[in-house]
């Protein structure tokens, strides 16, 4: 790969691998003006021109260069869509006694719910997940992705994250608008259609929220309803990451049945970590989590399907009351 | 023994890191100590020590606590032998983000956190570059886009390495770094004759000495003016 793109003009290279400009610009190397010299000759120059400054050889600029290029394409060329199923084979307990269950298999469109006190071993299932544990973590789980033993890129791949999270605590740290915030992920995400993608999730974060904003809105302006409808709404769309963990999201001010169907029509894999009923009966299954162990396997029963229909009555009550609260109505 | 470098800049995490990494190397039934360099003060070996974890700590004081580092890693080197260590921490501070105590053959972490911004990997210099190990923390309190626009502009910056999420307050992925930590398979019995990957700032003008008047004629030795037009 390093002898394939030292040669190359700088234009030509950028023109076959456009991702590479950040590379470039990472490491502060000005290509403008120098479309026509070689990689290897622009390299040489930076480095010479930064004299004590210098804090790489231009074969070191190549080597990066040369895997980020590699890594990019790797990113491209895999469709990540492929984690059709996630399969769970038992461990141990924190007293070392056998998980009590034989193969949990969770397929993508699917919710699962997780249950449990805190401390009762909830992160340590969640981080197995992400490490792909093959019996090498304290719980002894091994997870398996599509029926067989993943590839080692789900662990240390930046630009492979198995797991997003989704956390009642996360807010927007950047002092952007929402369009710029949005295009800044899509463009790291290296999507097709920036534009969109970008138009296409704020509809959707605005169906989800109760008051809509505008794609001007500072992203750390908005509501703590907007926030989650747009981090939702984000994640279904831009977030490559075939499964997703919700981390306790009630009393958020948004539609969480529609949020969770979202997610779902994105083909993820979604773990819900609650104890709000509406959210947990939505689930097909429950994980019942205790001791550090899974304890048992629930199925969500028609008798509890019942009282999901009457809580989404309440829930849907709860939302109407407080949109007409928002607008100044009487509530009588 | 197995050494390894963390560094990163301040505030970003690196002792609550180190410390739920070292947990769970102890629960491996291994012996792990730390060594701290800093400024002016810490208080972090007190952490460390409420943890049972040995510690020594080193000032730098007035000097440049890079060039104080290597003037002593190797000594510290021959007391974590001396005290039976199968893994040593060297924890310091970026504190310019130019600093790098990257060794070359010996595993070199940086910790570096997403509220510090997304242009921060790209101002950060070798001591993020050069790491084949970078900890991304306090990934629970911003949202999953701007996790992922951070990590991939670390990768962007330094292709090479692997990248692990760790949340030092829950220790969720300390498991995980130990594992890789243990998977080291150098060992170190001296440093003499290793190489920094990096070299250290420079300077010796009549500042480093103790200079404090401002004005041309009391610089001296190696200055360098900026350019202004």
């Amino acid at each position: 790969m390093i002898n394939e793109i030292k040669n190359q003009t700088v234009g030509a290279l950028l023109g076959t691998y456009p991702f590479a400009a950040v590379y470039f610009d990472g490491h502060h190397v000005d290509t403008k003006g120098r479309e026509s010299v070689t990689v290897v000759d622009v390299f040489s120059d930076f480095v010479t021109a930064a004299g004590e400054d210098a804090v790489t050889t231009a074969d070191e600029l190549l080597e990066g260069l040369s895997e980020h290029v590699q890594q990019m394409l790797l990113f491209l060329a895999d469709d990540l869509d492929t984690v059709r199923s996630l399969n769970l084979l038992p461990g141990t307990h924190k007293d070392g006694t056998p998980e009590n269950f034989t193969n949990i298999t969770i397929n993508s469109g699917e919710t699962i719910c997780i249950v449990g006190p805190t401390g009762s071993g909830k992160s340590r299932l969640l981080a197995d997940i992400e490490w792909v544990a093959q019996g090498d973590t304290p719980t002894g789980r091994t997870v398996l992705l599509n029926d067989q033993v993943p590839d080692r890129k789900w662990r240390f791949s930046p630009t492979h994250k198995l797991v997003a999270q989704l956390s009642q605590n996360m807010n927007f740290v950047m002092d952007l608008t929402v369009e710029e915030f949005l295009e800044m992920h899509a463009e790291s995400r290296l999507a097709d259609n920036v534009s969109d993608v970008v138009v296409r999730i704020i509809d959707q974060a605005n169906a989800l929220a109760g008051e809509s904003f505008a794609p001007t809105t500072p992203i750390t302006s908005l509501s703590g309803g907007q926030s989650r409808a747009l981090m939702i709404a984000d994640t279904a769309i831009l977030s490559r990451s075939p499964i997703v963990l919700i981390d306790e999201i009630e009393n958020a001010g948004i539609d969480r049945q529609k949020a969770l169907e979202l997610l779902l029509s994105e083909e993820k894999i979604v773990l819900m970590a609650t104890h709000d009923p509406v959210l947990a009966l939505m689930g097909g299954r429950r994980l019942i989590i205790a001791n550090g162990g899974i304890e048992a396997v629930i199925e969500t029963t028609e008798a509890e399907r019942v009282i999901l229909k009457e809580l989404a009555v309440m829930d849907r009550r709860m939302t109407d009351l407080r949109n007409r609260l928002r607008r100044g109505e009487r509530l009588e | 023994m197995k050494l390894v470098t963390v560094c990163g800049p301040p505030s970003s995490g690196k002792t609550a890191v180190i410390l739920k990494t070292l947990e769970a190397f102890a629960d491996r039934g291994l012996k792990a100590g730390v060594v701290k360099f800093d400024c002016l003060s810490t208080e972090d070996d007190v952490l460390y020590e409420k943890a049972g974890i040995p510690v020594k700590k080193g000032l730098s004081g007035p000097l440049c606590p890079d060039h104080y580092f290597v003037s002593n890693v190797e000594e510290i080197v021959q007391w974590g032998r001396g005290k039976g260590f199968d893994l040593l921490v060297s924890e310091s501070a970026g504190l310019c983000n130019r600093c790098s105590p990257h060794i070359k053959e010996v595993l070199a972490v940086c910790v570096v956190d997403n509220l510090s911004g997304v242009t921060t990997p790209k101002k950060i210099g070798p001591m993020l570059k050069m790491a084949d190990i970078v900890v991304i923390t306090k990934g629970d309190i911003v949202s999953q886009a701007e996790r992922e626009v951070f990590a991939s502009r670390v990768a962007a910056v330094n292709p090479k390495a692997a990248v692990l999420h760790v949340n030092g307050l829950t220790g969720q992925g300390a498991f995980e770094l130990s594992s890789l930590f243990d998977d080291e398979e150098r060992e170190v019995e001296s440093l003499i004759g290793y190489q920094l990957r990096f070299t250290m700032p420079s300077a010796l003008c009549s500042y480093c000495l103790g200079e404090t008047r401002i004005g041309e004629s009391y610089q001296m030795g190696n200055v360098r003016k900026m350019k202004i037009d």
